[in-house]
């Protein structure tokens, strides 16, 4: 209790000397005119597909509600963010907006009326946005029909609920700024970069948060886990997670646009992603996004450091995950653990399972799951979730065991970790 | 003539490449192209084929009708029924899929396995069969077989039977709708009639219904006997969503 009263201090304390001594974080573009259009429906239809390349639907709709009515929460350590009502509704949406308001929230984190908006609208990535696709954007949305759905108010704990701290937080970790492209590169790599850091939000997830939820850009996309949601996102630029600097183009493709690949199939939030968003993405942009990730430059592997566990532990350990692996796993892995790719992924040499942190093949074998149904992969095939019928002991065992066999190498997994993720939320 | 030759030395290549990848693809098990296979997922817990497992508390869903058992995918993945392993694992799957999972495990019929053993006292039980055959007039509450079938194995298309179930399950199902944690699409008449039941109703009807033995063939019935006794928006499969 003392730590968390002195954290809220501290963390006050940073806040206001941001607003006091940091200049305000603003830009000359959000006064940035629109370019006319003279084809509304090639507008609004780009639009509809900005929309997709951001997912806004999928934080803008709440589970069985109306698309776009908002009323998802967001959950995160600071308390629940509730998404806001995008549909044309007047009262209770966007239907009182004007394209220079809607520009503003998305080139400056602002809401209509001047408030500032909570960064778990990703606004740091959606400032890269140029104002002919934000116009767009609103085009579509304003196509939308009216959703009466009142906006819900945020559930954030003390000092998080005042607004006016954010002016402290934007000083210290916003910069506003549509995406320059870089003269050095041809127009595919800008296009990938300018979809993975904008409407994308490709780093909203793999980049750490440090204690006041901010992103460090010298960290940029190097990983992290996902505040509440207890899954690690892995680092785009690290060969020992899921830099993709190895990887085949194609599979990169394969695996955005479609769910599965030779390599790997996506899991956990990664699936709503690819389901909500990337599988409707034009090939095209989809290999550009890919291009740019893959030319990411690549951080050295993290020096060894399994840590040491005595021998004895080590074989029983291995023993057991042996026996369960061979019973519940080898049907669909295989004994090699070469998996049936891409129906069922390669378990050797794949390494969403042998990063430091164990969580996700914790949950994987805890959860199962299907890969997302995707225009690609509509009839994807599933993992059965194992919690009902292994304990903790018996899923750190053959989660140790998948992470070090045929050539894998990671530490092994205490039945404590087990427990932690059990009853993790996964929703 | 470069071109043809050019054009020649590629399709060599091509074919070449091909079955290289085509002897690599071949040296790989190859996974069964069935919907028996790709839904390992459901079998797990719910048993082979569906016919549920002696853990006591996964329902069977061999042979419940294909609507109803879509209905129930839909409402995990809208959040109208509340397992978060289940929501977890439908989320992201197209409509057309999980109508096709539906429809798969409606067309399985496995044996059942004989009742469990009732711990109920014959007068508990005789009220219990009271309620599920003729209901209670005076609390307004119908029969369960007026819905559910006159042999209370369900209705075509998404009405389902209600023998064979455990009755751990049949326990947390009235529970759920009594507290809003289980809901159907409106109007939501399973939730109407738990809230006319008391502890009591519904301990004497889940005994009886636990007791049962399946008849042989038991299937849902192809249409319903008569006008059901509530509006109910779950007698018919929901409309796609998402």
């Amino acid at each position: 209790m003392k730590r968390a009263m002195i954290f809220i201090l501290i963390a006050s304390l940073i806040l206001v000397f941001g607003v006091v001594l940091l200049p305000p974080a603003d830009d000359p573009d959000e006064v940035k005119r629109s370019v006319p259009v003279t084809n509304v429906e090639a507008q609004i239809a780009l639009g509809k597909y900005l929309a997709l390349a951001g997912n806004c639907a999928g934080c803008h709709t709440a589970r069985g509600g109306a698309p776009y009515a908002g009323g998802r929460a967001i959950e995160t350590p600071f308390g629940s963010v509730y998404s806001s009502n995008l549909t044309s509704d007047l009262k209770t949406g966007l239907g009182s907006w004007a394209p220079e308001n809607f520009w503003r929230a998305l080139h400056n984190g602002k809401s209509k009326d001047g408030s500032l908006l909570y960064p778990a609208f990703p606004y740091p990535n959606y400032t890269r946005v140029t104002r002919a696709d934000a116009d767009a954007l609103f085009a579509y949305l304003r196509t939308l029909a009216p959703v009466s759905q009142a906006n819900r108010e945020h559930a954030l704990k003390f000092p998080y609920n005042n607004r006016l701290l954010l002016a402290g937080w934007r000083a210290l970790y916003f910069k506003p700024g549509v995406y320059k492209p870089d003269a050095g590169r041809d127009t595919e790599w800008n296009r990938g970069a300018y979809l993975v850091q904008g409407l994308g939000h490709c780093n909203a997830c793999h980049t750490g948060r440090d204690a006041l939820g901010g992103t460090n850009i010298k960290s940029d996309l190097a990983g992290g886990m996902i505040p509440m949601l207890n899954w690690y996102a892995p680092s785009l630029t690290s060969d020992a997670e899921a830099g993709l600097g190895n990887w085949e183009t194609q599979h990169i493709v394969d695996l955005l646009k479609t769910g599965v690949s030779a390599r790997g199939a996506v899991f956990g939030p990664m699936s709503e992603v690819v389901y909500m968003s990337l599988q409707h993405l034009a090939a095209s942009d989809v290999a550009a996004m890919a291009g740019y990730l893959k030319s990411l430059p690549q951080t050295a592997a993290a020096a060894d450091s399994v840590p040491p566990v005595a021998k004895q532990e080590a074989g029983r350990v291995m023993a057991l995950g042996a026996k369960l692996y061979d019973k519940h796993c080898v049907d669909c892995h295989g004994a090699t653990g070469a998996g049936m790719p891409p129906a069922y992924p390669p378990l050797a040499a794949n390494r969403a399972l042998t990063m430091r942190s164990a969580v996700n093949p914790i949950r994987m074998v805890l959860n199962g799951g299907f890969a997302p149904g995707t225009a690609g992969n509509p009839r994807p095939y599933g993992m059965p979730p194992f919690r009902p019928l292994l304990n903790d002991d018996e899923v750190a065992a053959v989660v140790s065991y998948i992470r070090n066999s045929w050539g894998n190498r990671a530490g092994l997994v205490s039945p404590i970790e087990v427990d932690r993720y059990r009853s993790a939320p996964l929703d | 003539m470069p071109a043809l030759f050019l054009a020649r030395f590629a399709a060599i290549l091509i074919a070449a490449s091909t079955a290289a990848a085509f002897a690599a693809d071949s040296a790989l098990p190859k996974v069964a192209d069935t919907i028996a296979e790709r839904v390992r997922a459901c079998t797990v817990c719910h048993g082979k084929e569906g016919r549920a497992t002696s853990d006591g508390y996964y329902p069977r869903i061999a042979g419940k009708p294909a609507g109803y058992l879509y209905n129930q995918l839909a409402n995990f993945r809208d959040g109208r029924r509340r397992n978060a392993t289940m929501t977890y694992l439908v989320t992201n799957l197209p409509d057309a899929y999980l109508r096709e999972i539906a429809a798969y495990f409606a067309a399985q019929h496995p044996p059942y396995p004989p009742p469990q053993a009732a711990s109920t006292t014959p007068e508990m039980l005789e009220r219990g069969r009271q309620l599920a055959t003729h209901g209670d007039a005076a609390k307004n509450i119908p029969a369960c077989t007026a819905c559910h079938g006159s042999a209370l194995t369900g209705v075509a298309p998404a009405i389902p039977g209600l023998l064979g179930l455990p009755r751990d399950y049949l326990i947390s199902q009235f529970g759920a709708w009594q507290i809003s944690a289980r809901q159907a699409a409106a109007p939501d008449c399973m939730a109407e009639i738990t809230r006319r039941l008391s502890a009591d109703d519904v301990s004497t009807v889940i005994a009886y219904l636990a007791a049962q033995p399946v008849p042989a063939n038991a299937a849902p019935a192809a249409s319903a006997a008569g006008k059901l006794p509530l509006d109910c928006g779950s007698a018919t499969p929901q409309r796609s969503a998402r």
